[in-house]
């Protein structure tokens, strides 16, 4: 008989409350690297003064517990769940949505969720979250929460290409998307794609490789070197921080791929705005 | 780069004529906030020839929903928000006397033309510096549509408040020149 690792509703609640104010309030180390050292190699004055803006604005979020961005976003959860893990005191999805709620009342963060895509109205405390759950073995849960801003959300693109437009099919769709979206997503953006799987599941890839910390390489060599030459085709735009010129853009690109049907070719790009706020918890035995 | 232009709520027509895209500005005084929904308020008001809750001739809209307000802050993060959604009515508000617009991205072509008639300019916030933002806003009340919450009409009082100018009263479009500069193919 295994003994299963007992993890209760109320650490879950507590836990996913603190990661709302974190997120909103303290942008990771990655992020303050890529800023800084866009600061440095930008050459348009006007867009080195926006590098400049951004780090004093994350200091002054930092120090003051305030939110870096007034768009608070979205509460996208991923939550990877041990096999061995016997969750206590209610269901798993109710303690999410719970901690969303206390982590946007107590953090004075603006509630951006409306109920009905179509009525419209605000529910008034942030949640439902979008939760993506993955069973794992192991005896712990990992949560990760990215506060995903509508204005970025919005410029995301998915394209169902054939196997025929290959991987320039995949760079110009990528390119493309970046320049539709132009100063919208508020660059220096940070660009996710997946490549691959099916409709709906492309798109869950692209928002993954965001999880990635910025300026780490990917582990597949051959998907490297594709980030690598998206971002330098996304640079080439001249689209700049904030959209008023400059050398860049985007901040990384990031790429997943995944087997999918010899008819498809399926590219996602999900856009991230320089306010990339994404932090990780985790709950349980681990080592 | 450019020097730092001082600015100070109202505008004069002599105050926008020397700004130029590229400009750095620091807006001290009185700024007014309105975003979607206090623009469509607005622009009915204007259509029924009704009066405005404030007087708009030569002041400074800033499209902006501030995060709640923490205890002990006049605001809360105030970044701005898109400029394309309030295209459809700034012509109208422009023609009422209104000078300058604050937001981020582009304006649409009718707007560019609509600032060249009046003399107005607009002005270019950093999208995500909400948290600095809201340490140059020292005031913040309501002057108009408290209903509206986040998107309430609000008088700001504000302290070298940082923006770049994206559209002068020329006619050029710091989005669009600013762009084809630094690319690169």
């Amino acid at each position: 008989m295994v003994t299963r690792t007992r993890i209760s509703t109320s650490e879950i609640i507590e836990k996913v409350s603190w990661l709302c104010r974190d997120a909103n309030f303290n942008l990771n180390a990655d992020v303050l690297d890529a800023l800084s050292d866009s600061y440095e190699a930008e050459g348009s004055p006007v867009a080195k003064e926006v590098f400049a803006e951004l780090l004093e604005n994350a200091k002054i979020a930092r120090e003051c517990q305030m939110p870096i961005c007034q768009d608070t976003g979205v509460a996208v959860v991923f939550v990877d769940v041990g096999e061995n893990v016997e969750i206590t005191g209610g269901h798993l999805y109710e303690a999410i949505h719970g901690g969303v709620r206390q982590g946007y009342e107590k953090g004075f963060l603006r509630k951006s969720m409306v109920a009905d895509p179509l009525n419209r109205t605000n529910t008034g405390d942030n949640t439902p979250a979008i939760i993506h759950t993955e069973l794992i073995p192991g005896d712990h849960i990992k949560i990760t929460l990215m506060a995903k801003g509508g204005g970025c959300e919005n410029m995301s693109r998915i394209a169902m290409l054939t196997p025929a437009d290959g991987r320039e099919g995949v760079i110009h769709f990528v390119v493309e998307t970046v320049k539709m979206a132009k100063a919208n997503p508020c660059p220096p953006i940070i660009v996710g794609v997946g490549i691959g799987g099916t409709f709906d599941y492309a798109a869950l890839l692209a928002k993954k490789s965001l999880l990635r910390p910025l300026g780490t390489k990917h582990a597949d060599p051959e998907t490297a070197v594709l980030e690598q030459e998206m971002l330098e085709r996304v640079n080439e735009s001249g689209i700049g921080a904030q959209g008023l010129g400059g050398w860049i853009t985007a901040l990384a690109v990031h790429a997943e791929r995944y087997p999918c049907h010899i008819a498809s070719l399926p590219v996602a790009v999900n856009i991230e705005c320089h306010a990339h706020r994404v932090k990780t918890v985790v709950l349980g035995n681990f080592q | 780069m450019s020097n730092i232009i001082h600015l100070k709520p109202p505008l004069t027509d002599d105050d926008v004529v020397h700004l130029t895209i590229g400009d750095r500005v620091l807006i001290s005084g009185i700024i007014y906030t309105a975003r979607d929904a206090a623009h469509k308020r607005l622009a009915e008001l204007i259509d029924q020839n009704k009066e405005l809750p404030f007087d708009i001739r030569n002041q400074i809209i800033y499209y902006v929903g501030p995060s709640p307000t923490q205890p002990g802050r006049p605001v809360g993060s105030c970044g701005p928000t898109s400029s394309y959604r309030m295209d459809v009515y700034t012509p109208r508000l422009l023609e009422k006397g209104l000078k300058a617009t604050i937001g981020k991205g582009n304006r649409s072509g009718n707007v560019i033309e609509a600032m060249k008639h009046y003399k107005a300019v607009y002005f270019a916030a950093t999208g995500g510096a909400a948290a600095l933002l809201s340490k140059r806003v020292k005031k913040a009340e309501v002057v108009a549509y408290k209903d509206l919450g986040a998107e309430a009409i609000m008088r700001f009082e504000v302290e070298d408040f940082p923006v770049v100018v994206a559209n002068d009263i020329y006619g050029n479009d710091l989005y669009e020149k600013g762009v084809a500069k630094y690319q690169r193919k």
